[in-house]
């Protein structure tokens, strides 16, 4: 058992520090302590305690960046900002190991040319998960789907009315296989779209930014 | 910023499942020109093989199999090749290979360091492609999967490979 992992997650037992976290992150850049201790709503000396441990710890970064854009003396002094830390944390009990299991299905996939197997198969995974989704509603929202995504560490955040996504899940699969995991994922959520009735109005688009999900969700209306 | 001595070259090939003209490569041949010059504006781009009097390199067939097309291209560094092929528009057309190309059981993508500004010829391109699939990957041909860095001595740069 991993000792530095467990100290890391343990650290999130305390409401306000994972409060503290949690803001950091959804916030997707850097983050200073007092609109952080602002934002959960505790004193600004316990906000910048609880983000040092979370950083000691590796589970966010810091950053010294003036914030005015000023530079030498007089300047004033750089503001000491938090962000996610890249670093992957996990706790399995018992061991298992899905990202071994998963690098080995990849290269198997690769080396048989089976892309649109993996395709085919994403599809009809996000179709059940969609037509789940109808079951327990008239119809459904774009929200209820965004929710979904949420609970699947998609981190959807909306960006001039499309649906873009913060995380990718599939990381480290997706450094190794970009353009399987990436197909996979788009037919995953092409799947969802169409068993949630959504498909006639929105549409997934591939569009890398940055680190986050290659793809976008975006309403078909809108497009030129 | 320090400006690294070598350039890295590219060289991947496909096997097309149809004639170039033909309704199934219609989606591939359409979105050519718009891709080509994404890769021209996309950061670290230097160069990228046409063959004469196209903007792409279709009309080019250097191997013995006749449906075989090249992409063959010049850039300043791996991460910035990685960006446009795996984090641009281009993905796009990535996810859809299988649509247009045969699956190659043999590597059909090389990577090698060559001094900055050399513009490679397809007869160096195609030793790499062979010395990567004779010995694996090496310091004269590698993958993305499998890089090797830009040689530190800049008086010499990997040689080509024995034929």
């Amino acid at each position: 058992m991993d000792g530095a992992q467990i100290e890391a997650m343990g650290l999130l037992q305390d409401p306000a520090r994972r409060s503290l976290y949690e803001y950091v992150v959804t916030q997707g850049r850097e983050v200073g302590r007092n609109e952080a201790a602002q934002a959960v709503g505790v004193q600004r000396t316990l906000a910048a305690f609880h983000l040092d441990r979370l950083a000691e710890v590796g589970l966010l970064e810091v950053e010294f960046r003036r914030l005015t854009g000023r530079s030498g003396p007089g300047a004033g002094r750089p503001a000491k900002l938090y962000r996610r830390a890249s670093t992957e944390h996990a706790i399995s009990l018992p061991p298992r190991d899905y990202v071994r299991a998963a690098q080995l299905f990849g290269e198997a996939i690769e080396r048989a040319g089976a892309d649109q197997s993996l395709y085919a198969a994403a599809r009809d995974d996000g179709l059940a998960a969609g037509r789940e989704l109808a079951q327990s509603s008239e119809s459904v929202s774009l929200e209820q789907v965004g929710d979904m995504l949420r609970e699947r560490g998609y981190e959807p955040y909306d960006a001039d009315g499309h649906v873009r996504m913060r995380n990718c899940p599939f990381h480290s699969v997706a450094r190794q296989f970009p353009s399987l995991t990436c197909g996979m994922n788009v037919a995953l959520l092409e799947g969802v779209l169409q068993g949630s009735g959504l498909s006639d109005q929105y549409r997934v688009r591939t569009d890398p930014q940055g680190d986050g999900c290659c793809a976008t969700i975006g309403s078909i209306s809108n497009e030129s | 910023m320090h400006r690294c001595p070598f350039h890295l070259a590219l060289l991947n090939i496909g096997r097309l499942r149809a004639p170039i003209d033909s309704p199934q490569i219609k989606d591939f041949m359409d979105g050519l020109d718009a891709i080509n010059a994404l890769a021209e504006r996309s950061p670290g781009f230097v160069w990228r093989y046409t063959s004469p009097g196209l903007n792409n390199a279709t009309a080019t067939r250097p191997f013995s199999d006749d449906d075989i097309l090249i992409n063959f291209g010049t850039w300043e560094s791996r991460e910035q090749l990685w960006d446009f092929v795996y984090r641009s528009q281009h993905l796009e057309y990535l996810v859809r290979r299988r649509e247009w190309f045969q699956h190659m059981a043999e590597p059909f993508l090389v990577l090698w360091w060559i001094p900055a500004g050399h513009t490679p010829t397809l007869e160096e391109a195609r030793q790499r492609l062979d010395k990567l699939r004779r010995d694996g990957p090496s310091p004269e041909a590698f993958t993305f999967r499998q890089p090797f860095e830009a040689p530190q001595n800049e008086l010499e740069p990997t040689p080509a490979p024995d034929r």
